[in-house]
């Protein structure tokens, strides 16, 4: 280093190119992620649990559910909650970065805003590939859940992918809540949310107008969109309204927060 | 001229390609929280390679002032320019990096981690391990930063603050929490570094930091710069008196060469003596000029510097 600097030196000093997005840090988030033993249990453990709880039952595992039978049909269900569970759980993570200033401190590198946001996406979706990959690995060794070989990358693809709609709600969330508190949280809103969506009980089982609520919420259009590849059951048009409404007020949230957050007061 | 970044930098054709920017350019720097004033029309130029200690009370400024500086707030008016950059162009570079007070740390990260998270985020930066060193903190590399004590953090961020080699460092109150022989180790790693020409600002409440390690202090009390200079002069500001007195039509050029005067200032038909020999201004202007209704204060910077030592229950714009 010299002792002064002239202008055109100091300009020729490099920016990072795309906006600082880095495989390292994505590398380094992840290894965030799986260090901690909460988001672990929660979204990988707790998910296959409730499959051997659920969708190993004799009175119905067995009986068909269109190109398979009701065991795969759950082990779908469950492995939605835990995709879900880990993608919010990545947005959200957000959430405590700001309360311990790791927010702030990132505004001191070239690391853009959008670079960050696209490094988290991606981490929740490690996650959540993790935690499909975990409930239909444990759904193949207990042998009860029966689709076509086909079907199984399908529908476990289709989950994953539509894990992003969480990945939205959990930036909101983690913009929206500066707290360390968040995890909890989160927990308890999923665990309504899958309620709503019918991940763990039928739908049909519930009194009527909790039914007629349950379809105007957001796991409702995803949980059915994701097991159409199995029933084989017609689209209806309520179902793709629900997942494209729902992830229009995330993003919409998550931007609007976002800006206050990185607003240069 | 060949534009062949995607960042352009402002102004740039008006900047010589062969001059030397500042390191800080701050004109008209104004900064308000609601109807608190936090910094007020500030100017202040700071040379490369200088050693600047921002030396004031909790509350004076400093830190609305740095964040400024940094682009973590927009001035609510005038202007601030690093390295003949705004901010943010000279903070994608890797030209300025700050230790901040608190904060800004990941608890679940290791140290070494840490370090090379922010290492990788910049085009090209220094080896992280050699960083870390020259912080104190290699030997800690694998411990979770929520398990470091506050000066092992606060070295930690030294460390990471030196990882894109800036030219610029910007410690806001760097010694906060950290023991006698802490302080000592850090501030001997901060003037290795200023050896090597780096720019340095540091701010500080303690004067005795600011003179030790500073080769020209800027003395700042209620968003004004009330006193820049080595800390020798700004000792002898703060150790004077003022004489006031009523001397209509005074100038500052008569003033200033009024024998023992130190600084000067005209209020209207008052004017405002700073000594650090009160007696002999007050003889002189009593017996060579006109003057009348004499008073002799030891107000002022002297005030200031009470409240740079003790507690300041006035915290206009809190610490922020």
């Amino acid at each position: 280093m010299t002792t002064t600097a002239t202008a055109s030196e100091l300009r020729r000093r490099p920016v990072p190119p795309l906006g600082g997005f880095r495989l390292t840090v994505l590398g380094l988030e992840v290894r965030r992620l799986l260090r901690n033993r909460r988001t672990l249990i929660f979204t990988m453990i707790a998910p296959a649990i409730f499959f051997l709880l659920f969708g190993l039952n004799a009175a119905y595992a067995g009986k068909p559910a269109g190109h398979g039978n009701v065991s795969a049909f759950i082990l779908i269900n469950m492995a939605l909650y835990g995709a879900v569970l880990a993608t919010t759980s990545g947005g959200a993570m957000i959430s405590i970065e700001r309360s311990q200033g790791w927010s702030r401190q990132l505004r001191l590198t070239p690391l853009t805003p959008v670079a960050y946001i696209a490094t988290k996406m991606m981490t929740s979706l490690v996650l959540g590939f993790g935690s499909v990959a975990v409930v239909y690995i444990v759904g193949l060794l207990s042998g009860k859940p029966s689709m076509p070989v086909y079907l199984w990358i399908v529908t476990g693809l289709c989950v994953w992918i539509g894990s992003l709609l969480f990945a939205a709600f959990g930036l909101f969330l983690g913009y929206l809540l500066p707290t360390e508190n968040v995890m909890q949280f989160m927990g308890f809103i999923m665990m309504l949310l899958s309620f709503g969506g019918g991940l763990f009980i039928p739908l049909s089982s519930y009194p009527h107008v909790l039914q007629d609520l349950a379809q105007y919420t957001p796991l409702y259009g995803l949980n059915q969109l994701v097991h159409v590849p199995l029933t084989g059951a017609t689209v209806a048009w309520q179902w793709p309204v629900n997942v494209i409404a729902w992830l229009a007020i995330f993003v919409a949230g998550a931007v609007w927060r976002f800006r206050k957050d990185t607003a240069r007061g | 001229m060949a534009m062949t970044t995607t960042d352009p930098v402002m102004g740039a054709d008006a900047l010589a390609d062969a001059a030397t920017p500042p390191a800080v350019s701050l004109r008209g720097l104004s900064k308000n929280f609601g109807a608190v004033q936090a910094v007020r029309d500030v100017d202040l130029t700071i040379d490369q390679g200088e050693v600047v200690a921002f030396l004031g009370p909790n509350g004076a400024g400093k830190t609305s002032t740095i964040d400024m500086i940094l682009g973590l707030s927009v001035p609510s008016s005038g202007e601030v320019s690093v390295l003949g950059m705004t901010p943010q162009q000279a903070i994608r570079r890797g030209l300025v990096s700050a230790v901040m007070q608190t904060g800004g740390l990941l608890r679940d990260l290791t140290v070494g981690e840490t370090a090379r998270y922010t290492a990788s985020l910049f085009a090209r930066s220094t080896d992280v391990t050699a960083a870390l060193r020259r912080a104190g903190v290699a030997g800690i590399a694998d411990r979770r930063v929520g398990k470091c004590s506050g000066g092992e953090q606060q070295r930690l961020r030294f460390a990471m603050a030196l990882l894109s080699d800036p030219e610029l460092l910007i410690l806001d109150e760097p010694t906060t929490g950290m023991d006698v022989e802490g302080r000592r180790d850090f501030w001997a790693a901060i003037r290795h570094d200023a050896g090597e020409g780096r720019t340095v600002l540091f701010a500080t409440h303690y004067l005795e930091e600011a003179d030790a390690y500073a080769d020209r202090i800027v003395l700042i009390r209620r968003g004004v710069i009330v006193a820049d200079g080595t800390g020798a002069q700004v000792k002898s500001l703060a150790s004077g008196r003022t004489v006031r007195a009523t001397l209509p039509g005074a100038t500052e050029g008569a003033l200033r060469s009024v024998p023992g005067a130190d600084s000067v200032e005209i209020r209207g038909d008052s004017v405002l003596i700073h000594s650090g020999d009160a007696d002999k201004v007050a003889r002189y202007l009593l017996t060579e000029t006109g003057a009348h209704d004499l008073e002799i204060t030891s107000r002022g910077l002297e005030e200031a510097f009470l409240a740079l030592t003790g507690d300041d229950d006035e915290n206009p714009g809190g610490n922020r």
